[in-house]
């Protein structure tokens, strides 16, 4: 047997260690009830969040997922107009992340001359170790009063293009709106895009890179004839887990998307975010009105695990075939 | 004129050579686009927080939303014990949960699920384990406490410095596993003297940049800490933390106060940085201490 070897290897590692010492023992007990502290985290987040959260669920019903109406005198709690604006801020954030992510990371890994790429690296990184808050605080108070006035000027480019008249319409409060917030949230969420696709791309074989500039392609071409085929499922996955951070992004959003529940689709106005509307209303809420809103964290839980879930086990799967081949 | 290999790999003058050059352009173009937000956000702290920060505002007490000047202090020693003690409860714990996935666990099918279980759940919104601390424990006690704000952090980090820890470990070599169980170590020996040790660069830089990540966060804390307008070194009883005095200041008219938001930002900026630049230290210190890898 020829794989009599490394199969041996492996016993030697994983089996249990029958014959040890108590203190063996107990070191592997540790180990593994620690390893499965994430499990309990995770089952504790969802049985005391739903726990709390079960009088509004009860109470309002389907209503709670399908009702746009957000009435606290009236007790009347429909959590759709804060996933719209979840959705609407998440879209605009990742239709400005996404490309440029990918553009920073084909220049460090294809073009930046090799002293570039380390300081390039830090600079991104640096992007993602300055807090929420702080680019809340900076949108608020830098960011939103610049581009109040310019939002009417975009306005008037799109005047007499259908569709496109009512995006790119709407009347911001002092500059906060959908699109501030969509803006701020793409900066946020740029650095992670640009990390998960930069390792993706870097897997690719370098003898498929050579075997297309051998044909004569272009460096261009090699990306687009190299690069992109093998890196699809990872950029899909990269953007799923863009996606979920963007959607959970509470902080920044609470201080420049405006707070209003109204559906529009233009994205000028301003609006709310389902994180965004726990973090404003959480502090004077009381009884169901209070039940809604941890209701509304349970909600984005279940959609950010999924989304996240997803792209994990794509992940997995595209590292397992690439391990194959 | 004789053609050169870079005539034949880097076409001139026709559409594909143009094309490449747009497409080369937009990449670099990508980078310079995300440089200005993060030199504009940088310039903005640093020249507004300037004007207040110091050692007086790093220390006395915080004053009434309408007044000038004053300080953070309460919010920097809340900031600094409930991000330390989150620390202190959630990187031990995260660096068994490690030793598990790499060391004991490997391959086996619930290895893989806790595997994939912490990624996931390092993408949870922070604003959920923030209602999860809020209905866990503030319901319960009702009491706010800076113990809630890092028991909060706490599960934040874990996942994250589970994954950083395995990811570490699964670098050490098979040799020098199977070197120190030939020895006659036990298990448990061979990983705390050695798997251990040759790992620890990586772990300790994995940890500290979870830990910058930690000082930054807002809304864990935002339902579960209470506020304070003086330094509360304790874990019981409510405080307030640096983030969470800058989202309170942020909207507020008085420019007292918006002066004490930036000024607030770039402590916290300051501290984050510092915790990165510390995990980035620590691990080229180490690794070259220790020679190769």
């Amino acid at each position: 047997m020829t794989d009599s070897m490394p199969h041996q290897v492996d016993i030697l590692l994983v089996d249990p260690d029958r014959h040890g010492v108590a203190s063996d023992r107990a070191f592997r007990y540790i180990s593994t009830a620690a390893g499965f502290s994430v499990l309990a985290l995770l089952a504790l987040v969802l049985i005391s969040t739903t726990g709390a959260a079960w009088p509004a669920f009860s109470g309002q019903g389907l209503g709670f997922l399908t009702s746009t109406t957000w009435d606290v005198p009236n007790n009347e709690f429909g959590a759709l107009a804060f996933a719209y604006g979840t959705l609407v801020v998440s879209l605009i954030a990742l239709v400005l992340a996404v490309p440029v992510s990918i553009g920073i990371s084909l220049y460090i890994t294809e073009v930046a001359p090799h002293r570039l790429r380390k300081p390039v690296i830090y600079s991104i990184d640096l992007l993602a170790t300055i807090p929420s808050v702080v680019y809340g605080l900076w949108g608020v108070r830098v960011f939103a009063p610049w581009i109040d006035t310019r939002y009417e000027t975009v306005a008037g480019w799109f005047d007499s293009i259908p569709v496109l008249n009512t995006l790119f319409n709407g009347r911001p409060v002092s500059g906060v709106s959908f699109m501030t917030a969509g803006i701020i949230v793409g900066i946020m969420i740029t650095p992670i895009i640009t990390s998960l696709t930069r390792e993706v791309f870097a897997t690719v074989p370098s003898s498929l890179r050579e075997g297309a500039y051998a044909l004569g392609a272009t460096r261009w071409e090699m990306i687009r004839g190299a690069v992109f085929p093998h890196s699809r499922g990872g950029i899909t996955a990269a953007v799923m887990i863009g996606l979920g951070r963007a959607m959970g992004e509470t902080i920044a959003v609470a201080l420049v998307i405006g707070s209003s529940s109204v559906v529009t689709a233009r994205l000028f106005n301003p609006g709310d975010a389902m994180a965004s509307i726990i973090a404003n209303q959480f502090g004077e809420s009381t009884g169901e009105y209070r039940a809604a809103l941890i209701g509304l964290g349970v909600v984005l839980f279940f959609i950010t695990f999924l989304i996240n879930g997803l792209a994990r086990v794509w992940i997995n799967n595209g590292r397992r075939k690439a391990g194959v081949t | 004129m004789s053609m050169s290999v870079d005539d034949l790999t880097r076409p001139r003058g026709n559409a594909r050579s143009i094309r490449d050059a747009a497409a080369t352009t937009l990449m670099a173009a990508s980078v310079v686009a995300v440089m200005i937000p993060l030199v504009m956000v940088l310039v903005y702290v640093i020249r507004q927080g300037s004007a207040l920060f110091g050692w007086h505002f790093l220390t006395s007490d915080i004053p009434t939303t309408r007044s000038r000047g004053g300080g953070m202090g309460p919010a920097v020693a809340g900031t600094l014990l409930i991000t330390g003690f989150a620390s202190l409860l959630a990187i031990p714990l995260g660096v068994m949960g490690g030793i598990y996935l790499n060391e004991y666990g490997r391959n086996s099918r619930p290895a893989r699920i806790l595997r994939v279980l912490s990624d996931v759940m390092t993408g949870v919104p922070s604003i959920v384990m923030g209602l999860f601390i809020y209905t866990f424990l503030v319901l319960r006690t009702q009491a706010l406490s800076g113990f809630a704000g890092a028991l909060a952090l706490a599960a934040l980090m874990l996942p994250v410095v589970i994954r950083a820890t395995e990811e570490m470990l699964r670098l050490v070599p098979d040799d020098l596993r199977l070197g120190s169980l030939a020895l006659g170590s036990r298990r448990s020996t061979t990983i705390m003297r050695v798997v251990l040790p040759a790992a620890l660069p990586g772990i300790i830089s994995g940890a500290l940049l979870a830990l910058a990540r930690a000082a930054g966060e807002t809304a864990p804390l935002l339902f579960v800490i209470g506020i304070t307008t003086t330094t509360n070194w304790s874990l019981s009883g409510t405080n307030t933390a640096l983030s969470v005095q800058i989202f309170r200041n942020a909207t507020q008219p008085f420019e007292g106060a918006q002066q004490r938001a930036w000024a607030a930002a770039l402590t916290l900026i300051l501290i984050a940085f510092a915790f990165t630049i510390i995990a980035r230290l620590v691990s080229a210190a180490l690794t070259r201490r220790s020679g190769a890898t």
